[in-house]
């Protein structure tokens, strides 16, 4: 029987930092991932905001970490099952192999948000109109594209919007448009640069000194609006229609680009976990006991929750929410 | 590419068995159509569709004018469906895009509200003696030409293509917004790229012409027009579409609400008179269809037993580019043959 002291689900960030954190406590870790690479979205992008560090080189330091031999490392496994089962957590993946623990710590994680389901913007439509995921691959060189003259960044994809029954707020988006704005203007120092935005929430450390940046040294274009919807043009352009709220005036910009700035939704393994164990919000992300005093426990003894399975965090706030879940599990265990 | 989430979206459409509502104005703007209708259901596809005598208004120009209380609309529209109920049927099928819209949004309503469901009952019954059921199904008759599109097509003389260089014809289809707008589930292909229209141009053989102003609104916007004062909003708004079709060089349009339909086609004269400006190339105008007359043209029903002569914009240019026959000499006959007076030519428009 594989018993361990902890299963981690999910070997993205949070899965990673927590599975680093117990094995330095000398604790048994059995870290799971569908995906057939560790890192999860970690992979998405390649520089990091506000300091446009590597996510590579991130990535890389955190694999060197729990690469010992407290660690057992299991991808491509599709954990389909959670029980408890006389104070063991049972994990049973789709080719029928179950794993047992004393603890089990939920770490699925966020998906991007599908930008198809805001059709009004043509994603997948207009060959322009493209993710803030889909332009990583752009500045990093994976893809190339010709200049461009004018490119629109749209905020708030799929977040703080009823028609996609998402209310939240991503949290993300703000700073890493202002990120990305920066990135795409040093690649394509003559393109125009619009980004259209309801508020820009600059919440993190240095994140309004960027904005700020991306402006006085960079000439962004904010625009206070939300667009309300993406159409062709005869030259293969595209038309955005939205109202400038500061002005009080409909406008339209005509874009070689457009940039969608897609927010973060409860991932599919997050929903399904959380459903089958009775432990999640109507938004679909894993609940804590308490927001305060034990954000890392849920409901149900033995099993934690860490990372954006919870809500949407940045990636350093991730990291000490794995850590913060390392040690409530540690604690707990020593209580046994 | 062209991955659209709503795509294959089909809502529910009963396969027979219909009680059909006229629509207000559709009878006198397009006066074939929802004769043209009935016909196909009975002579082309067989099916079982009741024009009842009794029927009248869904209350949607008052409605949306804001001069009729809630409590009311939904009593006539209960009313409506009484008769539905007394003659046995359980599929509700109104002709008018705005009915459509009403009736979708009182049953939703009722169903949110059962106690306004149960008032209406009340007032109903005191009212007229009456009792009705909830329809079962709701369909616009687009719904339906689109479900039975490739039936229809076998019946078909014609087809969407221009007869002498063999390519589609380039058409603009525009969607009533009380058709999915409100409730993009009881549209077939959701709201922002609705396929009920390009799915029967596509089988009928034309092709979609896909221009930044394609959701705009069509000009009517009912204060827009209903309102005197406000009369120029709505002739810029269809301006402003049509501008924006223009450079596409669409062969025609076609709508599913008589609002577009009427003030997509009307305002093409308007803005002729004004400004000497037509959208084609040739000084005719864009020819602007309902379903019912680009299905029954080419279906190959007479195009003036179909009424395309009272349209503004004239049709015999689209007729001579898919090749449909027709009479000139009748254009401007009576059901029983007799001459009629001509219309007056406008002065800019060539019709």
């Amino acid at each position: 029987m594989n018993t361990f002291d902890s299963i981690i689900i999910g070997a993205g960030p949070a899965g990673l930092k927590a599975a680093d954190t117990l094995a330095n406590f000398n604790r048994k870790v059995l870290l799971i991932d569908t995906d057939a690479k560790i890192g999860g979205k970690l992979n998405l992008w390649d520089r990091l905001f506000p300091d446009f560090s590597s996510s590579q080189e991130l990535l890389n330091q955190l694999s060197k970490n729990i690469n010992n031999e407290n660690v057992t490392l299991k991808l491509n496994t599709n954990i389909i099952s959670i029980k408890n089962n006389d104070n063991h957590w049972m994990a049973t993946d789709s080719n029928g192999n179950t794993f047992y623990a004393t603890t089990m710590i939920i770490a699925t994680g966020f998906d991007v948000f599908d930008a198809h389901r805001k059709e009004e913007y043509g994603y997948g439509i207009y060959k322009n109109v493209i993710t803030s995921v889909d332009l990583e691959k752009i500045l990093s060189g994976e893809v190339s594209i010709e200049t461009p003259s004018k490119v629109a960044f749209i905020q708030c994809v799929g977040s703080r919007d009823e028609k996609v029954g998402n209310n939240f707020c991503s949290k993300n988006c703000c700073i890493c448009a202002v990120k990305q704005t920066i990135e795409l203007k040093e690649k394509f120092p003559l393109t125009d640069i619009y980004c259209f935005y309801m508020d820009l929430r600059m919440f993190g450390q240095s994140y309004e000194e960027l904005y700020r940046r991306s402006q006085q040294d960079y000439g962004v274009n904010f625009v206070r609006g939300r667009v309300s919807e993406i159409s062709p043009t005869m030259d293969n352009k595209v038309v955005l229609k939205a109202e400038d709220t500061l002005l009080s005036r409909p406008l339209k910009l005509t874009a070689d680009l457009v940039v969608l700035m897609v927010g973060m939704e409860a991932s599919k393994g997050t929903k399904i976990l959380g459903n089958q164990l009775n432990i999640n919000n109507t938004d679909g992300f894993v609940k804590s006991t308490d927001r305060y005093l034990s954000d890392s426990e849920t409901t149900l003894k033995g099993l934690f929750v860490t990372g954006t399975s919870k809500r949407q965090m940045s990636i350093p706030e991730t990291m000490n929410d794995a850590v913060n879940a390392a040690v409530i599990v540690n604690n707990f265990l020593n209580t046994l | 590419m062209h991955k659209r989430y709503w795509n294959n979206y089909q809502k529910e459409i009963a396969e027979d068995h219909y009680f059909y509502a006229r629509s207000c104005i559709r009878q006198t703007f397009f006066s074939g159509s929802e004769t043209a209708f009935l016909k196909m259901m009975t002579d082309e596809l067989g099916k079982d569709i009741f024009d009842d005598s009794r029927q009248h208004t869904c209350t949607g120009i008052g409605y949306h004018s804001d001069i009729i209380p809630l409590e009311t609309i939904s009593t006539v529209i209960a009313r409506l469906f009484s008769l539905m109920t007394e003659m046995g049927y359980e599929n509700f099928v109104p002709s008018c895009i705005t009915s459509f819209g009403i009736l979708t949004e009182i049953t939703e309503l009722w169903h949110h509200r059962p106690d306004l469901l149960e008032k209406t009952r009340e007032l109903l019954y005191k009212a007229t003696k009456r009792e009705f059921n909830v329809p079962k199904n709701i369909a616009h008759p687009c719904d339906i030409i689109y479900k039975f599109r490739e039936d229809l097509k076998k019946n078909m003389k014609y087809q969407l293509v221009n007869k002498d260089t063999g390519e589609p014809l380039k058409i603009v289809e525009h969607i009533g917004c009380h058709y999915a707008k409100a409730f993009p589930d009881r549209g077939v292909g959701g709201a922002e790229f609705p396929h009920v229209l390009v799915g029967m141009i596509e089988s009928w053989g034309g092709s979609v012409i896909d221009y930044p102003e394609r959701r705009h609104c069509c000009g009517f916007g009912f204060r827009n027009y209903l309102v005197q004062a406000n009369r120029g909003y709505s002739l810029s708004n269809s301006n402003k579409k049509l501008e924006s079709m223009a450079p596409y060089e669409p062969d025609f349009i076609v709508a599913n609400c008589p609002g577009c339909t009427m003030f997509l086609d009307r305002w093409q004269y308007t803005v002729a008179e004004m400004e000497g400006i037509t959208y084609d190339k040739h000084g005719h105008g864009i020819p602007v269809l309902t379903y019912e007359e680009m299905a029954g043209l080419l279906l190959g029903y007479n195009p003036w037993e179909l009424g395309l002569q009272i349209h503004q914009i004239q049709c015999e240019p689209l007729l001579d580019k898919i090749g449909i026959a027709y009479s000139p000499e009748d254009k401007y006959k009576d059901a029983y043959g007799k001459q009629l007076f001509p219309p007056q030519k406008p002065n800019n428009l060539i019709v």
